[in-house]
């Protein structure tokens, strides 16, 4: 037995407890179950190293225990509760064990102890995510997860030779702070940079995040990319190069998600940008910013389910997320509006709502240590999201032009779901101390001062008049129904056409070695085998001379490597 | 020899390495007496799981770096023959006939199936000639002893490929391929075993070692060597000398591709091994060369041209086959770089792969019982008709393809080890590119076996227990030795070292 219990082979008893049940409430009753007893097992769990087990010689960690990988194991058990009561109507049985053993792998990971464990559970979240994707069965499903599949398990191989080349250079594969510099650690910079959605190795995430399936992209959206952001805090907290990486991931989307159409893409753009403020948290490295990131994390995966959830309610009531095709439906749907906005209010950083009280500490940390130029992007970016998320969201889908919509309120679990998710949102904004209580390192900080309210409240009146200004003016950008070709272009388009270019070549060099090879061996043939009679027909026959040409070739090498020694 | 059989108990146990190979060597002619087909099967079971119970003994005996040296008749080596066991061989003769001991309850209801009654007698017979012929290369320490055992397991695969003739006329010309080629390979090593022996004026391989340890500038040694490793370089199917093997696992019946694929390239490379490392010493300059020119090109030649070949193949097992061509490649990559870490890896990947082809062959055989045919066209969608044999196809494929967890991880890791030792950094990377290879062949039959719709009117189900049961054995172990590597990876480890240092005490 492992000592302490591995909270994440919970979910795995849990998934294939669940295959046992018959269908319906009853395994649904286990998604909601399990993580609720895990979350008390993480809240028991002693801190320390523990859980050794022995494999090829090597001795792993399989638990890591302390404030920073209780708070994300807390989180994901949070997020994996919610997710599942959300999805309480799926019999899909793929989904159910999917969500469990992906919930349960990055949870696993968040506690690995060394580098080898890590590696096994981010492959993990790879290969049971993938299916919530797949579980939509369409075709357009089953090749975005493919693509999403290939990034992923590429992130998993990169971790991997990185951890190799690392065990090699120091003999450890404990997963402590590293420095850049080095290949080793610099591959898995780039592994945990293509999991965080680091600009340019992003684009997985908009691809598959709207095509998977209502609640699949609920589930998806908490899990990846924070893991990612842990272990990039565990890993390289206080690099430098992270601040502008992170800088520039907020601002980017940004423009992207203003012209994006579906809803569900736009919500994948503007957790692109949030992830850039905990990874500028991470990179600043200061306690402050640390603490940041965490209580970033913490609220942006509940806010951000919370806005995946109305928006998901939407999709499964009207079956489109196209802010063309939407509009006016708080007249029928008013709790779903009324969380949605929540949501907004919170990713957007409204005081007494979440996103206020964990983003300030990011921009202070980014304010105090000099990064005057990096302040200014997450400003922006700041207003960016209220424009994107926090406007764009709720006001095209629920009012806006009435597009003569009139769907019921969503299921009640739904609604149950998205009515905690939300009071979460609002209790984290009003009372930030439990959750300060729970941050890696003491929290001597207060959110709500004059100064903090005043500026932020400015900042949203603001990005909010503008947001007006340009609706009124006609500039913003209209609601078109349209493809947006990001960087994905590159293996959507171009990497085809590449492929195609290249295997012309290759089966061109192809015929061109069978003709040659192929009437040499007939000449070798009729020598070798006058003798045997004309019985053989050219396909037999021919492999037998050449294989004895192969001999004397490779004897006459050998002899020759050897004599001339 | 019939006195060494009925000796008292106690003394059974130093009788083993010649007991391994008596029992089953007595048993085929006993099958053709016999000429029950019920008869024949069970002998063959029978002496193949002594055989297996005999070599595991050993391997207990040798792992902590014994040797046991059997003299044949009493007559004491150099003059007479002499069997040695150490930890390289007995972990071996433990594979050989393990996986016998598995394909033949499978083989039961595959050969019923595949070959028709009367010939059943005479295929049990010439299966155990074959598993003799094999052990005896193994186990044996003579260098001449070698070439007879060779010959015996070669005449009765000829033999046994020629079997599939009945769903395959191809057969014949497959076994007549193999025939000549295999020929050519034995010759060329008789002609490497008679240079040294005027040379040296013994067969006895220790006493070669001694007598060739200061011999390295001897241009009829240097001969020898190089007939020695291109004959036994074609029996182990080494890229590009591996033209006979594609022709003679596809067409063979299943049951004897499974045990081919698993066993028979396995001895050769052994053979490989025990002549570069221990009768011929690493550090002969002309032995290095051909390490550095000859044996590491072909190696990662095999690694990247067989897969790619594999990739575009139709037909599973002619796919699989392609794909041992591949995984040999690794395993004389390992013999290339000639290191603890790598011999190791050589070792391991033998024993490795040959449970991880077992599994799939296995499964591709079940495949031709209920479809009739291996070629992908025709698996369509199987893996909801025949859930546990596909299941058993995706672990095998996992191994083949290294995935942690399972036994194939094991060996390449250690070779990518061995690799990064030597500071070959490049060549670690080509073995991981290589390995991507292996997914995409993996995953053709994967995609056809779960993605796509079973085709109309196909009843397909499940095969016999007899059958799933050895697959599964199979199929359990690849993930066994995968995540307790205590057997393996000591046995391996020791291994490299008695080849290592054995030669020259």
């Amino acid at each position: 037995m492992i000592d302490p219990f591995p909270p994440a082979f919970l979910f795995f008893i849990g998934a294939i407890l669940l295959l046992l049940l018959p269908k319906g409430s009853p395994r649904a009753l286990v998604g909601i179950i399990v993580p609720i007893i895990a979350a008390m097992m993480v809240w028991d769990l002693p801190t320390g190293v523990g859980g050794e087990v022995q494999l090829a010689g090597l001795t792993l960690e399989m638990m890591r225990v302390d404030k920073l990988s209780t708070i994300f194991g807390l989180v994901f058990c949070l997020a994996a509760f919610l997710g599942n009561l959300y999805a309480w109507h799926v019999k899909d049985t793929v989904q159910q064990v999917a969500a469990l053993a992906y919930a349960g792998s990055a949870i696993g990971a968040v506690f690995a102890g060394d580098l080898i464990i890590l590696f096994i559970y981010w492959e993990g979240t790879a290969i049971a995510s993938v299916f919530l994707i797949w579980a939509r069965r369409t075709e357009g499903a089953f090749y975005t997860g493919m693509r999403y599949l290939i990034i992923q398990i590429g992130s998993g191989v990169i971790l991997l030779a990185g951890v190799v080349l690392l065990y090699r250079e120091t003999g450890s594969i404990a997963f402590e702070k590293m420095e850049l510099g080095t290949l080793a650690t610099w591959l898995i910079f780039l592994s945990f940079g293509m999991k965080c959605a680091f600009p340019l190795l992003h684009n997985w995430l908009q691809d598959s995040y709207p095509a998977a399936t209502v609640t699949g992209t609920v589930i998806l959206s908490a899990f990846t990319t924070k893991l990612a952001v842990y272990a990039l805090a565990r890993g390289f907290p206080g690099t430098e190069l992270l601040i502008y990486i992170g800088a520039v991931m907020t601002v980017f989307p940004v423009f992207l998600a203003e012209i994006e159409n579906d809803l569900r893409r736009v919500l994948a753009y503007s957790l692109n940008n949030q992830l850039g403020f905990m990874v500028v948290g991470v990179g600043i490295g200061t306690e402050m910013s640390l603490n940041g990131t965490a209580s970033h994390a913490f609220a942006h995966i509940l806010y951000k389910a919370l806005l995946f959830m109305s928006v998901g309610a939407v999709l499964f009531r009207t079956g489109t997320s196209k802010a063309s095709e939407l509009g006016g439906l708080y007249r029928t749907m008013p709790l779903t509006a009324i969380f949605c906005l929540v949501g907004a209010a919170s990713i957007s950083a409204f005081p007494l709502f979440s996103g206020f009280v964990t983003k300030s500490l990011i921009l202070d940390a980014s304010a105090e240590n000099h990064y005057t130029i990096v302040w200014a992007m997450l400003v922006f970016a700041s207003a960016g999201v209220l424009s994107h998320s926090g406007i764009k969201i709720p006001f095209f889908t629920f009012f806006a032009h009435d597009s003569g919509k009139r769907p019921a309120e969503a299921p009640s679990h739904m609604l149950w779901a998205m009515g905690i998710t939300a009071a979460l949102c609002i209790l984290v904004g009003v009372f930030p101390e439990p959750l300060y209580a729970l941050l890696p390192y003491e929290v001597d900080y207060h959110a709500y001062t004059t100064y903090h309210v005043v500026g932020q409240l400015q900042l949203l009146l603001f990005a909010l008049l503008a947001f007006v200004f340009l609706m009124r003016t006609g500039i913003h950008p209209p609601e078109v129904r349209a493809v947006n070709l990001d960087t994905d272009v590159i293996y959507r388009r171009f990497l085809p056409m590449l492929i195609i270019k290249i295997s012309n070549i290759v089966s061109g060099l192809w015929a061109f070695g069978t003709w040659f090879t192929k009437g040499k061996a007939d000449r070798l043939v009729r020598t070798l085998h006058r003798s045997h009679g004309p019985e053989g027909r050219m396909a037999s026959v021919w492999p037998t001379g050449a294989m004895v040409l192969w001999i004397a070739i490779i004897l006459t090498a050998t002899l020759l490597v050897n004599f001339i020694t | 020899m019939a006195n060494a059989v009925i000796l008292p108990t106690l003394s059974m146990i130093d009788q083993l390495p010649l007991l391994t190979i008596a029992v089953p060597l007595i048993a085929g002619p006993l099958c053709v007496i016999f000429g029950n087909r019920h008869i024949a099967w069970g002998l063959a079971f029978l002496s193949s799981l002594l055989a297996f119970l005999f070599s595991g003994h050993m391997l207990l005996q040798v792992i902590d770096g014994d040797v046991l040296s059997y003299h044949l008749g009493g007559w004491a080596p150099p003059l007479g023959i002499e069997y040695r066991v150490d930890a390289a061989n007995a972990f071996v003769l433990f594979l050989i006939s393990g996986i016998s001991t598995v394909v033949l309850p499978y083989a039961r209801q595959s050969v019923a199936h595949e070959i028709k009654k009367v010939s059943h007698t005479l295929f049990y017979c010439c299966y155990l000639l074959c598993f003799t012929g094999l052990l005896g290369v193994v186990v044996t320490g003579d260098a001449f002893n070698v070439f007879v055992f060779l010959e015996i397991s070669s005449l009765s695969t000829y033999v046994l490929i020629a079997m599939g003739a009945e769903r395959d006329r191809r057969a014949l010309t497959a076994a007549y391929d193999y025939l000549i080629l295999g020929t050519i390979g034995a010759t060329f090593f008789v002609i490497g075993i008679g240079f040294l022996y005027i040379a040296t004026g013994t067969l006895n391989m220790a006493d070669l070692a001694v007598r060739l340890a200061d011999m390295g500038d001897n241009r009829t040694v240097q001969a020898g060597f190089a007939f020695i490793v291109v004959g036994m370089g074609l029996k182990a199917a080494i890229y590009p000398l591996h033209l006979w093997l594609p022709g003679a696992y596809t067409y063979a019946p299943s049951v004897v591709t499974v045990f081919l694929a698993a066993t028979a390239t396995k001895a050769a490379i052994y053979v490989l091994l025990r002549f570069m490392f221990s009768v011929f010493q690493p550090d002969f300059v002309f032995e290095l060369h051909t390490l550095t020119w000859i044996i590491m090109p072909l190696a990662i030649l095999a690694m990247f041209a067989a897969s790619l070949i594999a990739a575009f193949q139709t037909d599973l097992k002619r796919l699989l086959a392609y794909s041992s061509v591949a995984q040999v490649g690794y395993m004389i990559l390992g013999i290339g770089l000639a290191t603890k870490t790598s011999l190791s890896a050589t070792i391991i990947h033998l024993f490795n792969h040959g449970i991880t082809k077992a599994v799939l062959f296995m499964v591709v055989g079940a495949f031709v019982m209920r479809v009739g045919s291996s070629f992908t066209k025709n698996l369509n969608g199987l893996g909801k008709q025949m859930p546990w044999t596909c299941t058993a196809f995706v672990i095998g494929g996992l191994s083949l393809i290294g995935v942690p967890g399972t036994a194939g991880f094991i060996s390449k890791w250690l070779l990518i080890d061995a690799s990064l030792k030597a500071d070959l950094w490049w060549l670690a990377m080509l073995i991981v590119m290589s390995s991507l290879l292996a997914v995409v062949y993996v995953w053709k039959a994967v995609e056809v076996l779960y993605m796509q719709q079973p085709d109309e009117g196909s009843s397909a189900k499940e095969v016999p227990m007899s059958m799933l049961l050895p697959m599964w054995i199979m199929a359990i172990a690849c993930v066994y030795f995968g995540l307790n590597t205590d057997l393996t990876l000591t046995s391996a480890s020791v291994a490299a070292n008695s080849l290592l240092g054995g030669g020259v005490q």
